[in-house]
């Protein structure tokens, strides 16, 4: 299925919409899915489910959203922030997603930030690629 | 005791998609109050029938071995009123299931007239909320119960609780 980054955007668009009860304009590129469009753990499964429809594909569980076993884990989480080794996790789990601003204070507390529009948009593109 | 709020399935397709019938009748006493002189089926209760009839549905389709739980509504949209008198017709069908979770999209009919489209979210909760420990007992009900049984009489014969058996022809 060929498909521009322009069309994935806006069908991201209409199912983070659709999901979370939010305005067309609150969708914007680096919103943060908790932060800003106020996503709940169940709307995480939610946005997968629709994903999933939408765009032919099946998203494994933890493939996009993978913080929950990185948060579990003590090797990769120590005083709440994240390790060295978390951090090289959370790269390889996470290539669709910029965590260059994370890296310098790792706060688990903030892992939710990275969870952008735009991550959705780069791993949707990617697995389309791929297919 | 449960609460059952449907009065029985008349189809059960296993992973798939059920249908089941909810009687109303003025002998419920909320009816009274809600309202006085103007007796309606309050909304949430629509969605409570929905809510056990797809909930019933997810439950089997893993055995009833997952404790779920309705997490979200996806969507709520009414179309007409619901009276004493009336039979409601509760259709149901999975969208999606996963380990951890499934949906659901329902539409509530009486005499053929749409009533409502009311679609569902359904967590099964061991499988989330990282570790946090649960109660043993199931929420929905285990397989084999009685109320299951009574619940699918009219549905083809056999053994109701596997679904290969109880599947539509």
């Amino acid at each position: 299925m060929a498909m521009n980054r322009d069309e994935i955007i806006q069908q991201v668009q209409e199912v983070l919409i659709d999901a979370l009860g939010v305005d067309d304009d609150e969708v914007t590129n680096e919103a943060t899915l908790m932060g800003d469009l106020g996503a709940e753990s169940i709307d995480f499964l939610d946005i997968v489910f629709r994903l999933e429809k939408t765009f032919g594909i099946k998203i494994p569980r933890e493939e996009l959203f993978p913080a929950e076993n990185l948060m579990n884990n003590p090797d990769f989480v120590q005083n709440g922030k994240l390790t060295e080794k978390g951090l090289a996790e959370l790269r390889e789990k996470m290539p669709h997603t910029d965590i260059t601003g994370f890296v310098d204070d790792p706060d688990i507390n903030k892992l939710g930030d990275l969870f952008t529009v735009n991550a959705i948009v780069n791993y949707i593109e990617g697995k389309l690629n791929a297919a | 005791m449960r609460w059952i709020w449907i009065d029985k399935f008349i189809e059960f397709q296993s992973g798939r998609r059920a249908v089941a019938i909810k009687n109303v009748t003025l002998a419920e006493e909320h009816l009274h109050d809600h309202f006085p002189g103007f007796p309606v089926m309050p909304e949430c209760l629509m969605i409570e029938a929905m809510a056990q009839t797809s909930g019933i549905l997810v439950g089997q389709a893993k055995d009833f071995q997952e404790k779920v739980i309705l997490a979200k509504i996806k969507k709520a949209v009414f179309f007409d009123y619901v009276k004493p008198g009336d039979t409601l017709k509760l259709d149901t069908e999975i969208d999606s299931i996963a380990p951890e979770a499934a949906s659901t999209s329902g539409k509530i009919t009486c005499a053929d007239k749409l009533i409502a489209e009311i679609d569902l979210m359904f967590s099964h909760i061991d499988q989330n909320l990282a570790g946090k420990e649960f109660p043993e007992e199931n929420f929905v009900f285990t397989a084999g119960t009685s109320v299951f049984e009574s619940l699918l009489r009219d549905v083809v014969s056999g053994n109701a609780g596997s679904g290969a058996d109880s599947e539509q022809k």
